[in-house]
């Protein structure tokens, strides 16, 4: 528990994090650093579009699966990382 | 009758036993009245026929007609009775018979005539026997006499037949006519080769056309088909729309703290953690190290798209308005014209006199500052009256209704319209007037009652300038000015103070509010109630107004003094060095134009106890007029040198602030830095609203740019035009483009992005005559230039979009052509003075010499001119006073 709390605080020090999500592997946040609409609009939005890539992938190759997932848009940068049961879910600034 | 037929057929001695030769010959018989030559009928009597056993009926009967007779008998017959034999008559031929048997023939019916008849031949007796019948052995012979005679044709009877072969035989009519042609060629004809060639007359086909009166009805038709299978292979691409499962939740699934520290607890979870954090956190100091997703073609093509992709500039401006004023307009020529600052479309403009340069100058006319609107093109809003000819004049930034001129006599004068801006604001297009009798009616009587408001103020002559004012300012609202020159802080955040220049070498500040020195000796003039409407807010200025700091040019390196035209001041925007709360107060009430404290009632605060300002830039560019100087004509004996020397139109830089001298008085300071860079006046003189430190001054045939701090020169200089450059002004929105009045009327678009060496547009006789003035002026919607000319009208055009929208990137392309030009411009200072340096001795020599060359030309001029003359007979008497003028600009 402390070291989970340790290490989201490392995430959370890097440049320009601005939120970290964990959600579980249907879209429910379990801990998150953003308020709580923002966090559950994330949610819903980002499991389904990880869904959406893993079947991709899977569909492509079947031996393959999707390991990592990041979105750079405009204003900012979100990375996912999936695993069978859950999410990680981090909002990034660019530095540039 | 049977019997008789079957007689009449044995009786007849022509047929052979045929069918038909019976039925023909039994009518033939009857018809026949003789009877053949080869029967002769006889009459028995009883007694001979007792005597030959023939009696009738009883061994002759009518089926045995047939009796043959020996013919010894007969001629026993014959001897016995001689003459009274019955076969007299046929004795002879009895004697000649050949045969022995002679047939009788019972004629039952008398055929013949008689009873009986003698068959006188045997070959009839034959034939009649044969055809009797066979069975008789005496018959074969008589038919073989029959047999052998061939039946004879018998003549025939028309049935009428032959009127039927008639009608349908063909007979000629007439004999057949015979016509004999001759018809031949020459004979010379016959036989040559022929010769085939083409026709030489077009080609006359003998088209095909529908025969109207003809029609074949096609009743049979060639026509095949043949089956296809109906057989098709097509695809089609569908969406393939997965179906998913759709659903809404309204609420949003969460998880209860308890559940949530369960979770975390959990050992998946911190395995999953553990694998996770090491690649999110790479991942994030990725970004922060490099920005993978730059598109770096994007990036470099940013700054040279430009300059391939400006858009042209259309060919002709577009004329929106033209305004001419037929009343006070007519005759004179605008000198300047100001935007409205605030109110959307009135222009204010000063007319002047057209006047050569040798008219009195102090001569007082009434002139006018004529105000147009929008709404109305042909008739003035409003008139100021001047003393004399506006030369510059400037509306107050933070009081539009305030009104600084400068005159043709020298004298600063104030106008305060704020009694018309009502009046002013209605005229605005778009906005109704309001409804003021006073003032004017709306129908035929307007020219007459545009009000007319005179000026309120007027410097004195003795403490103006001593020549026409050409340029006057307002100093922005920020900072003021003492009367030592310093600048210090405005508490009020009003512009009150106006800095004027003239060509009598001096720059004066003044001051519109109350002076502290000339507050005890104010004059209330009893001959203030003037026909003309004006009011009173710069009362306290009649007749005692005077400028509170005075700045003169020395020149450097001579003695004498710049004749200021026109001069730029640093637009100063005060820093917030007050605590916030202030600041705002301030800002509310620069903003609130109702709070403008009535100017009379404004004080010239002490000196001491305003802040002064650090910061302020005291520096004016100043662009100077031509100063003759003449030399005095001097005969030498040598050398007749005589020129004038024309100071060209040059560029001070100067700082107003005055220092302290030896003495310990205030003394002008010389100019830090002066250019030679036009040639006889400088025009224009002004800021880029863009860049704070770049300013454009335009001389008469050339213009440059000039960058504040570079002191080596002009960054930019234009090549020379071939016509005068009257005016200019840079474009309100776009940071790269000028506008440039010619003396011809035409207007020079310079892009200074695009090329240096030639304006980007040239709208040819924008104008008839000289352009005295230019302005761009922008709204929201609309961008305009309004050009005034020598003729009175002033033009009002519509920019077009190009003109007007900046290109991308255009002001940081700008700035860096800037620096570029700076750092040419130091580069060549910098070989300048190196190339300096080097040839020195060289130059000694060749000083020395030139005069001398000069001179021995001169006096070889001098003797080419008198020969001239007196061939051409023009010489006057006095050579010597001819002053000869060698211009060297």
């Amino acid at each position: 528990m402390a070291e989970v709390e340790e290490t989201l605080k490392r995430i959370q020090s890097q440049n320009g994090v601005q939120g970290i999500i964990i959600i579980n592997s249907e879209g429910i946040p379990i801990k998150t650093t953003l308020d709580n609409a923002s966090t559950v609009q994330y949610a819903g939005l980002i499991h389904q579009l990880v869904m959406k890539a893993r079947s991709t992938v899977r569909d492509i190759d079947p031996q393959n699966d999707l390991t990592f997932l990041r979105i750079r848009s405009k204003k900012n940068e979100i990375m996912i990382a999936p695993d069978k049961d859950y999410f990680l879910i981090v909002i990034q600034n660019p530095s540039d | 009758m049977p019997p008789k037929r079957s007689k009449s057929a044995t009786s007849s001695a022509g047929s052979k036993g045929k069918g038909k030769g019976k039925r023909i010959q039994s009518p033939v018989h009857e018809t026949k009245p003789g009877h053949p030559d080869d029967i002769f009928p006889l009459v028995l009597t009883s007694a001979t026929q007792k005597l030959f056993g023939c009696c009738s009926d009883v061994d002759v009967t009518g089926e045995r007609p047939y009796k043959l007779l020996k013919k010894d008998d007969v001629i026993k017959d014959f001897k016995t009775r001689a003459a009274v034999s019955d076969f007299s008559p046929v004795k002879q031929i009895v004697l000649d018979y050949p045969d022995d048997d002679l047939l009788l023939v019972f004629d039952r019916d008398f055929i013949y005539g008689q009873s009986f008849y003698l068959v006188l031949t045997p070959e009839a007796k034959e034939r009649i026997l044969n055809v009797a019948g066979s069975p008789e052995p005496e018959t074969p012979q008589v038919f073989e006499d029959e047999a052998i005679k061939t039946p004879e044709p018998e003549p025939w009877i028309s049935l009428g037949s032959e009127q039927e072969i008639e009608e349908e035989s063909v007979r000629e009519t007439r004999e057949k006519l015979l016509f004999t042609y001759k018809l031949s060629e020459v004979r010379r004809k016959f036989g040559p080769p022929a010769v085939f060639s083409d026709s030489k007359t077009a080609v006359t086909g003998c088209p095909s056309c529908p025969d109207s009166r003809f029609s074949i009805k096609l009743m049979l038709r060639d026509f095949g088909c043949r089956a296809v299978p109906r057989l098709h292979s097509s695809n089609t691409q569908t969406k393939g729309k997965l179906t998913s499962d759709v659903s809404t939740q309204y609420t949003p699934r969460e998880f209860s703290n308890e559940e949530k520290e369960e979770i975390l607890r959990s050992e998946s979870f911190l395995n999953f953690f553990e694998k996770v954090t090491s690649s999110m956190l790479k991942a994030l100091q990725q970004e922060t190290i490099m920005n993978v997703f730059v598109d770096r073609w994007k990036a470099m093509g940013t700054t040279s798209e430009d300059e391939y992709l400006s858009p042209e500039v259309p060919k002709h401006l577009m004329l929106f308005k033209v305004f001419t004023e037929e009343k006070y307009a007519k005759g004179k020529k605008i000198s300047t014209f100001n935007w409205h600052p605030t109110l959307h479309g009135v222009i204010a403009v000063a007319l002047t006199e057209k006047r050569t340069e040798d008219s009195p100058m102090f001569e007082s006319e009434d002139s006018f500052i004529v105000f147009y609107s929008f709404s109305d093109s042909s008739h003035a809003q409003l008139l100021l009256e001047c003393p004399g000819d506006i030369f510059a004049f400037e509306f107050c930034p933070s009081d539009p209704n305030i009104i600084v001129g400068g005159c043709r006599n020298g004298q600063v004068v104030l106008w305060d319209v704020s009694a018309h801006s009502i009046h002013l604001k209605g005229t605005q297009p778009g906005e109704k007037a309001p409804f003021n009798t006073a003032t004017f009616d709306v129908d035929d009587h307007k020219e007459k009652n545009t009000p007319v408001v005179r000026y309120c103020a007027a410097s004195p002559i003795e403490n103006s300038h001593k020549a026409p004012i050409t340029d006057v300012q307002w100093l922005p609202p920020t900072f003021e000015v003492t009367n030592r020159g310093l600048p210090v802080e405005n508490k009020y955040n009003i512009s009150t103070q106006v800095v004027t220049c003239s060509p009598d070498c001096s720059i004066m500040f003044w001051d519109v509010r109350v002076s502290n020195v000339n507050r005890s000796a104010r004059k209330q003039s009893a001959d203030q109630k003037a026909p003309y409407s004006f009011l009173n807010t710069f009362k306290h200025l009649v007749d005692t107004w005077r400028p509170f700091y005075k700045v003169s040019l020395p020149m450097i390196g001579t003695t004498g003094k710049y004749a200021p035209l026109k001069f730029c001041l640093e637009p100063y925007i005060c820093v917030a060095n007050h605590t916030a709360g202030a600041t705002e107060a301030e800002n509310e009430n620069a903003v609130n134009s109702e709070v403008i404290p009535d100017f009379s009632q404004l004080r010239v605060p002490l000196a001491e106890t305003l802040t002064p300002l650090e910061d302020v830039n005291t520096k004016l560019f100043i662009g100077t007029e031509v100063i003759k100087a003449k030399k005095n004509v001097k005969r030498v004996a040598c050398s007749i040198l005589m020129c004038f020397y024309f100071q060209s139109g040059e560029i001070i830089y100067s700082d107003w602030k005055k220092v302290i001298d030896n003495s310990g008085s205030l003394e002008s300071v010389k100019p830090l830095h002066c250019f030679n860079t036009h040639y006889w006046l400088v025009n224009t003189v002004q800021r880029s609203p863009f860049f704070k430190d770049i300013i454009l001054t335009i001389g008469n045939w050339n213009f440059a740019i000039w960058k504040e701090g570079v002191t080596g020169g002009p960054i930019i200089v234009s090549p020379n035009s071939e016509q005068w450059c009257t005016v200019g002004c840079w474009s309100l929105t776009r940071p790269a483009i000028l506008f440039i009045g010619k003396e011809d009327g035409s207007i020079e678009v310079w892009n200074l992005l695009e090329k240096m060496i030639e304006p980007v547009r040239v709208y040819a006789q924008v104008s008839n005559a000289k352009i005295t003035c230019i302005k761009p002026w922008t709204s929201s919607k609309q961008n305009f230039l309004a050009v005034a000319d020598e003729l009175g009208m002033l033009c009002m055009f519509e920019m077009p979009k190009t003109l007007c929208v900046p290109s991308r990137n255009e002001i940081s392309n700008l700035e860096k052509y800037f620096v570029v030009e700076e750092d040419r411009l130091q580069d060549r200072l910098r070989r300048k003075e190196q190339r300096a340096k080097e040839p020195k001795r060289m130059d000694c020599d060749k000083p020395l010499k030139l005069p001398v060359d000069e001179e021995q030309e001169y006096k070889n001029y001098l003797k080419l001119e008198e020969q001239i003359l007196k061939g051409l007979g023009l010489l006057s008497a006095t050579p010597e006073s001819h002053t000869f003028s060698h211009t060297h600009l």
